[in-house]
């Protein structure tokens, strides 16, 4: 009965925001303000439902004893510090939910997305082999954008910059477009599919 | 030195130990660092979304439609319990159901028809009568034959002749150039993050640069 309910509220919901799109009148940008509202509470919602989620998981984990229990407290406890923090103190610019996001968040996800420069790197380098023609168009590419887009690639040939450039605003950016007019449709179709209740894996 | 100093430098270099292999401290501020993120999400949610649009209405304004929103959004939590899992059905319906139906328009508009657009427009500039320099016609036709190629390499209902065979191989060089080109650039970026972290560990930390 409530799968039923569920469809019936994805179609009626799917059909009314892209019917919306071609009318123009008071009540029916009414409804979809409140929809689109509606939308960001529920998304928020399952947000505070997936960290609480994390939360027991880890709870579970310290509660079991097991070796992992010290990580899973260094996660509750920095979960705690930045609800706490925010409700004590707020979230102005000389916070400690500020303080922390400045001098712990930032600083290592700009770190743990800096390694990735020698991950991907030396993956390229032990997995990938020019084997084919269209191999090799792929390495020179990769090269020349690699050379070209900083300043050794200028003491190399004031030529190598602008040909990365090129490269990347033209034929990359042909095929970007290519990509993305199949992603587009793509997206469309699967709309539709939701929206006709064919495609319900999410129930 | 500040203790925000330190604090930003132990947990950079606890984050490049990794380099070396996986190690406790490296543990440490990967949980440290997902607590953070869950956190500081939870509180910008809270502040930006459901304050502003749920709780100040309900209880600001005594607003009676809003409790719609709320006995969604709780149903939400149902989905705690393996056994009322689908009483978070019908909000989750609302959510994929709106989500579709504003996609079309908006992937219709901005994914298809304005790269379309995009594609012909420099076409128009030649058209106008504006003077333009053979390499300027060489690029945009280069440009066009990629979208046309990739699309057509894209589409697997296509009939196996030669000719479009031909067509989807050129296509394929397209995205290896895009691939490469997009490898190139992503490793670059790591590379401007990387030289950004060691600035702050050789120049904040340690005053040698």
């Amino acid at each position: 009965m409530i799968r039923k309910v569920a469809t019936i509220v994805a179609f009626a919901t799917g059909l009314f925001m892209l019917v919306q799109y071609f009318l123009n009148a008071d009540i029916v940008s009414l409804i979809y303000r409140a929809l689109l509202d509606y939308y960001q509470i529920i998304f928020a919602m399952t947000m505070i439902v997936g960290g609480i989620t994390l939360f027991l998981n880890h709870a579970r984990t310290i509660a079991h004893g097991q070796r992992a229990g010290w990580y899973s407290g260094a996660t509750i406890a920095a979960i705690l510090f930045m609800i706490i923090a925010a409700l004590i103190y707020g979230t102005g610019a000389d916070s400690p939910y500020q303080w922390a996001f400045n001098n712990m968040q930032a600083p290592m996800q700009a770190t743990t997305f800096s390694l990735l420069a020698f991950f991907v790197a030396s993956a390229a380098y032990r997995g990938f082999r020019v084997r084919s023609r269209a191999a090799a168009v792929l390495a020179i590419s990769a090269l020349l954008v690699l050379i070209g887009r900083n300043a050794f690639g200028e003491m190399i040939s004031e030529y190598l910059p602008q040909a990365a450039g090129w490269l990347l605003n033209h034929p990359s950016v042909a095929a970007k477009r290519g990509i993305l007019i199949g992603i587009g449709l793509g997206s469309v179709a699967t709309a539709l599919r939701v929206i006709l209740g064919i495609e319900r894996t999410y129930l | 030195m500040e203790i925000s100093t330190l604090v930003a430098v132990f947990f950079t270099m606890a984050i490049f130990s990794f380099l070396y292999r996986d190690n406790p401290f490296y543990r440490l501020a990967e949980h440290v660092l997902i607590g953070l993120s869950v956190g500081f999400t939870l509180v910008l949610l809270f502040n930006s979304v459901l304050l502003p649009k749920l709780f100040q209405p309900l209880f600001g304004s005594h607003d009676l439609w809003s409790l719609i929103p709320l006995a969604l959004g709780l149903s939400m939590f149902a989905g705690l319990k393996k056994s009322w899992g689908s009483y978070s059905k019908p909000a989750l319906a609302l959510m994929i159901g709106s989500g579709a139906g504003v996609s079309i328009p908006a992937m219709m508009e901005a994914r298809v028809l304005r790269q379309m657009a995009s594609a012909i427009e420099p076409f128009s500039r030649m058209g106008a009568g504006e003077s333009v320099g053979l390499w300027f016609i060489v690029t945009i036709l280069i440009s066009l034959i990629g979208v046309a190629t990739v699309m057509i390499y894209f589409f697997y209902t296509r009939p196996e002749t030669k000719p479009v065979t031909f067509v989807s191989q050129v296509g394929i060089y397209f995205l290896m150039v895009f691939f490469g080109a997009t490898f190139g650039y992503t490793v670059t970026s790591r590379l401007t993050l990387l030289i950004g972290r060691l600035e702050f560990l050789l120049g904040d930390f340690l005053g040698l640069i």
